[in-house]
Parts: structure tokens; C-alpha cells; sequence
């Protein structure tokens, strides 16, 4: 191959070419960090379906507009149109545009033990917590990991101290609030110290027929003997894009449990990264995604045991109705010294649209010999049985499909520990389900 | 006129090519009645069961089926169901993940909203369904559970004919209710059948054994050999068939 030739560059990425251009300069780790990120960009551009992580969901042709990077949100539109979770008793922080709106976020008060303060703040004050960032690298180049990198000038920081225990969740809502169709990037860092335990939530939200972009990314450096929660509810604009990365690094003894709950947006990307670097550890990542109409959703999922002794589990359940296409990826990767790794995964898809489509790859790479894993995948209709005996007591056919497609993501969320939040699921799921009847 | 008036049925196995099941069934049920339906396996008596309650695997060939002088099977599945039909399964389902109390909630007050009655409210169904509950033998940990899940083929068959207790049909078709049951329980289930008789209900109970029709005391017992009613008469021909079995009619028909 010739190395003068270029790929031809899509408007896409032209548009964000530009945007890389205002990549400050610096000679501190973190702008190193996104020069590298803008640099590996500018080489691969968006990966296509011969990229084998994006075989599914082809960035290069599903993303079509180009958008330039949004400005400010004005306070009192971000505050109209963050409605997400508002009911579940939590410390509220409202990311508008990718920048947190102080006016809008409980800052203060703080808990004892938590630490919490702005991606923005951090980097003015060069705090040394932002050493975590970029702490996980996954092993092959991601696109929407990097241009998160590159792009991203706010977010939160969380700093939970050993052995505090916040019972109070933090919920991040991110809420796209411009007139225009613009791409906005967040990215988050939540440290959970040794012993410690946190509930984490975030919700991503924006106007119907708006092609705007969102990209968001957090990290979370979870400490010896801790436990955490993660729940993100994405319920995206009907036309949005949007592209999330959650990285976990897993120390030994503890406790991670992540529920990614997907209704909205066009196109919908998330990846999850898990590296379990100590050992006697428990990861838990399950999943529900409702799509309708022409969505697009993909689930990723990289576990990556390095040590001996952790278990990982996961459940994902996609239901898709119309024309919608869902897509789930796992790899559990069990490396060499991972003996007595127990790992499962499970994709589970319910179709309803007769023209609806699901692409399921499970994957396992072992190394190890002493280990238990297992995956599996299905992908059906509604059993006709069951649907029959719901009708023959009388319950018209649209409220018994809602019923079992509750049942069926039910499943999933009922393993989300907290009451409030887990709740406030099962009525977006409701909510789904009924704007469907 | 009767409650209940199959004409000529005629039905088989939905497909290009079929198995006709239903060979010309004819039978009138009278408000207050209790029909026993007997025959060997395989005669057809759960295909006559799903075809009135509307199970979409058959196809109706030939023949009428009326309720009230109503076409049944005409109406949606549901809709059969708000306006009195109930079957009791030879094999109930479990529903996984949909909680006993959600659903046999569901169940009355989608019925009663077809039927344009208010829905129940939640102190007088709970109420409702603790009465009804206790008079089977069903407690507390049964109804916490999803649909049949983890439930006995005792149990199921208990909780169907809760099910029929709350929802009080006028026409209860019951396929053999009593198998899998112990002798105390078929007891319990046969007196919960009878607590629901009454002059303008009536029943279909589909049996092999004639056990259950000391308890539930038929006024008409049925034979059913290779998709027809091939004889009819009293309760006393049950224990004709308890003695003889089937050879005569399946002689006849072959
Ligand atoms: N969905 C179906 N597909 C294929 N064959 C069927 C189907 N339903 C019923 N049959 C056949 O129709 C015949 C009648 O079955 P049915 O279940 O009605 O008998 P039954 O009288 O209830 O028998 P049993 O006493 O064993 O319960 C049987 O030969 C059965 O195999
Ligand atoms: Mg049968």
C-alpha cells in the first residue's frame, strides 16, 4: 500500500478534524494524553466495518452529519430539558454541552468522605487525582474513546475515600440544550477508595430531531474491598448520536455492578471496558435496551481477567421492535495467570418488528486452563404460549406483550441494588411499553 | 336457547395440510349445566377446549359455534374471555417475571373494563383474592411467585381454578382439572368447583376418571371418540366407561 493515500475524508470527519484543531496545547500528562488521542484519530479516522469492534455499527457511514463542537448551554433550557431521574432522592449534577452548570448541580455539602468537584476545576488546579485518567487503555484504538479524549474540557471528578460508605447516590444528567445540531463531550473520573461504597448514576438526554452528538466517557478506579454501582439511563433525541465509553479498573476483593439501560437516540454506541487486576473479585454488567422504529443500538463489552479468582457476569436483553437493529459484543479475555476465573455472559433479544434485526457475538479467549466460563446468546419472538394464556384471561394482546416484554427486561433490572433507581427504570420501561400500546 | 351451541364442528390443524381433529361435533350446554366430556387420548377433547377459548393453531372447517347466540368464533381471544368463556388448562404455563397478583389483576380488570365496569379497586382485590386463596390452599408464597413458577402440577392446577373463582365465568370449561392431583387436594378443587355452580353458570368438565364426578356431579356425561360425541347420557354412564373403557366406541368408529 501506498502510504501517500489518504482515505477520503467524510464530511464527518472533516467536521471533526477542525474541532481537533483547538486541542490546546500544554506540556502536562493530560494534554500529552489528547494530543495522542487527536493524533490517532487524524491516522484512523471513524472506524468502518472492517474495523472488527465496529463491524456492526459502522461509524463511518452511520454518522453523517457534521456538526461543529457545541457552545454553552443557557441555564434555564438545560434546567427545562434535564428531566430524567428527577424522582429518585439523589446529589443532582447537570452536564449541559458537555460543561457542568454549577447553577444546576449540588456541589455543596458534601458527605463526608466525598469529593467532588469539575473536570475543569481539576485541570485549573492541577490536581493530582487526574493522574487516573487515561489509566485504562484499551488494546486496540476506539474511536469514540479517543475523540472523548481529544475533545472532552469537562465533567466530574469523584474522589470517594477508603472506607467511606455514601449511601446518597451522585447523579450525573447530561443534557444537550442548543438550538443547533452540535457534538458535545464529557468525560468523568469516579474514584472509589479501598473498602468504600458508591452509587453512581447517569442520564443522557436532548431534543427529538436534533442530529446533535453526544460523547461521553467516565472512569472508575475501584479500590480494594469496595463496592460500587453504576446505572445510566441513555434516552437520547429520537435523531441524536450518541457514543459512551465506561472504563472500570477493579481491584481485588470488590464489588462492580453496572446497569446500562438504552431507549433512546438514532445510533447508539456504548462500550464498557473492564480490566479485573485483583483478585477474588465480583463484575456484574447487565443491560436492557429498547428500540423502536429505525434504532440502532450496540452493547460492547471487554472483561479482561488478569488475575486469579474474580467472577463476571453479565446480562444483556435487547428488545426491538419495527426496524430496529440491535447489536451485542462481549469478549471475556482470561489471561494466563487467571486461574479459577468464572465467567458468564448472555445476550438475550426479544424481536416484536417483523423487520427488526439483532447481531450477537459472544467471545471468550482463554489462556488459563483452571477456569469456568461460558456464553450464550438468543434472539426469538414472544413465546405464543404464554401469549395465548395472558389472552385467554381476558388481557387484550398489546397489554400481554407489554407484560412479558417487562417480564423479559425485568430480568435485567431487577439486579440493580438501589430501590430509587431500579424504580425509576421500570418506569421508563413502562413508559416504552405503553407508548408502544 | 342455549348458553353454549356447537353445531357440526368441523376443525383441524392450521396448515396447508391439516389434520382434521374436529369431525362434525355437535353439543348444546344449558345455563346451570354441568357436561362431562370422557373419550380415550388423542379424541380431541383439549383441541375442542382451546378451539373455544381461540387458540390460533386451528383451523374451523365447518360447523358454528354460538355463546348467548353470539358468534364465538368470531371474537378475539380476549374478548371470548369478557364475555364468560374461561378454560382451565390441561397444562398451565409459567410465566416467568410476571408476578401472580399483577397478572390476575390484569386479567379482572381488563374483563371488566371490556364489559364497561369499573376497575377493582386494590383493598377490595386484595381482599378478593385472600378469600378465594385460602378456600384452595393457596398461601401467600405462591402468589409472591410469577405465573406458575416453581408451582406443583398440583398447584397449578389450583391456582387455575383460583383464577376461575376470581373471575367468575359463565362458562367454565375445565380439562382434566383432576389429573395430578392427590386425593385430598381433588377434594379441595372439586369443592371449590362446586362453591361456583350456580343456575346461570355452566360447566364442561373434560375427564378420564370418573373419581372426579362423585364430587363434581355431572348432569350430562359425554363420549368423545375421533372428533365427535359418539354417545351421550347420565352420570351413569361414566361408570359404564369406568367399567367397560372405550373398545366399543373405538370399534365403531374404526
Ligand atoms: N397443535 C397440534 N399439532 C399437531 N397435532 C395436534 C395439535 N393439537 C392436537 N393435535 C393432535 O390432535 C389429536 C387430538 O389431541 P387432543 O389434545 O385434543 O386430545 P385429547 O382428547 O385432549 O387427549 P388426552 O386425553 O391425551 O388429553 C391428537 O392426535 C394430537 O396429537
Ligand atoms: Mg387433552
Amino acid at each position: 500500500m501506498n502510504a501517500d493515500i489518504r482515505p477520503i475524508r467524510t464530511p464527518a470527519e472533516q467536521a471533526i478534524l477542525a474541532s481537533l484543531d483547538a486541542v490546546p496545547a500544554g506540556t502536562d500528562r493530560l494534554a500529552d494524553l489528547r494530543r495522542a488521542a487527536a493524533r490517532s484519530f487524524e491516522e484512523h479516522g471513524l472506524p468502518h466495518r472492517r474495523v472488527e469492534e465496529w463491524k456492526y455499527t459502522d461509524l463511518r457511514s452511520l454518522m453523517r452529519e457534521a456538526v461543529p463542537v457545541a457552545g454553552s448551554a443557557a441555564v434555564a433550557e438545560a434546567d427545562a430539558r434535564a428531566r430524567l431521574l428527577r424522582g429518585v432522592e439523589a446529589r443532582r449534577i447537570v452536564i449541559a454541552n458537555g460543561a457542568v452548570v454549577p447553577e444546576l448541580s449540588d456541589l455543596a455539602d458534601l458527605e463526608e468522605g466525598l469529593t467532588l468537584t469539575t473536570l475543569k476545576a481539576a485541570m485549573e488546579a492541577g490536581d493530582e487525582v487526574l493522574s487516573r485518567i487515561g489509566g485504562i487503555v484499551p488494546s486496540r484504538y476506539d474511536a469514540s474513546l479517543a475523540l472523548n479524549t481529544a475533545l472532552s474540557r469537562d465533567g466530574v471528578v469523584i474522589t470517594v475515600a477508603p472506607g467511606a460508605k455514601i449511601a446518597r447516590p451522585v447523579h450525573v444528567a447530561h443534557v444537550f440544550a442548543s438550538a443547533g445540531a452540535a457534538a458535545m463531550y464529557a468525560r468523568s473520573l469516579v474514584v472509589v477508595g479501598a473498602g468504600a461504597s458508591f452509587t453512581y448514576a447517569e442520564s443522557f438526554e436532548g431534543p427529538d430531531g436534533l442530529a446533535y452528538q453526544a460523547n461521553s466517557a467516565t472512569e472508575f478506579t475501584v479500590g480494594d474491598g469496595a463496592h460500587l454501582d453504576v446505572v445510566r439511563l441513555q434516552e437520547e433525541g429520537a435523531s441524536a448520536f450518541h457514543l459512551s465509553t465506561l472504563l472500570f479498573d477493579v481491584g481485588r476483593d470488590s464489588q462492580v455492578h453496572a446497569f446500562t439501560f438504552g431507549l433512546g437516540a438514532a445510533v447508539a454506541r456504548t462500550t464498557l471496558y473492564a480490566t479485573l487486576s485483583g483478585e477474588d473479585s465480583h463484575v456484574g454488567f447487565n443491560g436492557a435496551t429498547l428500540l423502536k422504529g429505525r434504532q440502532h443500538a450496540d452493547s460492547t463489552l471487554f472483561l479482561d481477567h488478569q488475575v486469579p479468582g474474580c467472577e463476571s457476569r453479565e446480562l444483556f436483553k435487547t428488545v426491538l421492535d419495527d426496524n430496529a437493529r440491535g447489536v451485542f459484543q462481549g469478549k471475556i479475555v482470561v489471561r494466563q495467570a487467571a486461574q479459577k476465573t468464572d465467567g458468564r455472559m448472555m445476550s438475550r433479544a426479544l424481536v416484536l418488528g417483523d423487520e427488526a434485526e439483532m447481531d450477537n457475538k459472544p467471545e471468550l479467549e482463554i489462556f488459563a486452563d483452571d477456569v469456568q466460563c461460558g456464553h450464550g446468546a438468543t434472539c426469538g419472538a414472544i413465546d405464543d404460549e404464554l401469549l395465548f394464556y395472558l389472552r385467554a384471561r381476558g388481557i387484550p394482546m398489546k397489554e400481554a406483550q407489554s407484560l412479558l416484554v417487562q417480564a423479559f427486561v425485568g430480568e435485567a433490572i431487577e439486579t440493580i441494588e438501589h430501590d430509587g433507581l431500579r424504580e425509576a427504570l421500570v418506569e421508563r420501561a413502562e413508559a416504552w411499553l405503553a407508548a408502544r400500546a | 336457547m342455549a348458553m353454549l351451541d356447537i353445531e357440526n364442528l368441523h376443525a383441524r390443524i392450521d396448515g396447508e395440510h391439516g389434520k382434521e381433529i374436529l369431525k362434525g361435533l355437535s353439543l348444546k350446554v344449558n345455563p346451570g349445566e354441568v357436561h362431562a366430556i370422557m373419550g380415550p387420548n388423542g379424541s380431541g377433547k383439549s383441541t375442542l377446549s382451546y378451539i373455544l377459548a381461540g387458540k390460533e393453531d386451528y383451523e374451523v372447517t365447518d360447523g358454528s359455534v354460538t355463546l348467548d347466540g353470539e358468534d364465538l368464533l368470531e371474537m378475539e381471544i380476549d374478548e371470548r374471555a369478557a364475555k364468560g368463556v374461561f378454560l382451565a388448562f390441561q397444562y398451565p404455563v409459567e410465566v416467568p417475571g410476571v408476578a401472580t397478583m399483577t397478572f390476575l389483576r390484569a386479567s379482572l380488570n381488563a374483563q371488566r373494563k371490556k364489559r364497561g365496569e369499573a376497575e377493582i379497586s386494590t383493598p377490595d382485590f386484595l381482599r378478593l383474592v385472600k378469600d378465594k386463596a385460602a378456600n384452595l390452599g393457596i398461601n401467600q408464597d405462591m402468589l409472591r411467585r410469577g405465573v406458575n413458577v416453581g408451582f406443583s402440577g398440583g398447584e397449578k392446577k389450583r391456582a387455575e381454578i383460583l383464577q376461575m373463582a376470581i373471575l367468575e365465568p359463565k362458562l367454565c370449561v375445565l380439562d382434566e382439572t383432576d389429573s395430578g392431583l392427590d386425593i385430598d387436594a381433588l377434594k379441595v378443587v372439586s369443592e371449590g368447583v362446586n362453591a361456583l355452580r350456580s343456575p346461570d353458570r355452566a360447566m364442561i368438565v373434560i375427564t378420564h376418571y370418573q373419581r372426579l364426578l362423585n364430587h363434581i356431579v355431572p348432569d350430562f356425561v359425554h363420549v368423545m371418540n375421533q372428533g365427535r360425541i359418539v354417545r351421550s347420557g347420565g352420570k351413569e354412564l361414566a361408570l359404564e366407561l369406568e367399567a367397560n373403557g372405550y373398545a366399543e366406541y373405538q370399534q365403531d368408529a374404526a
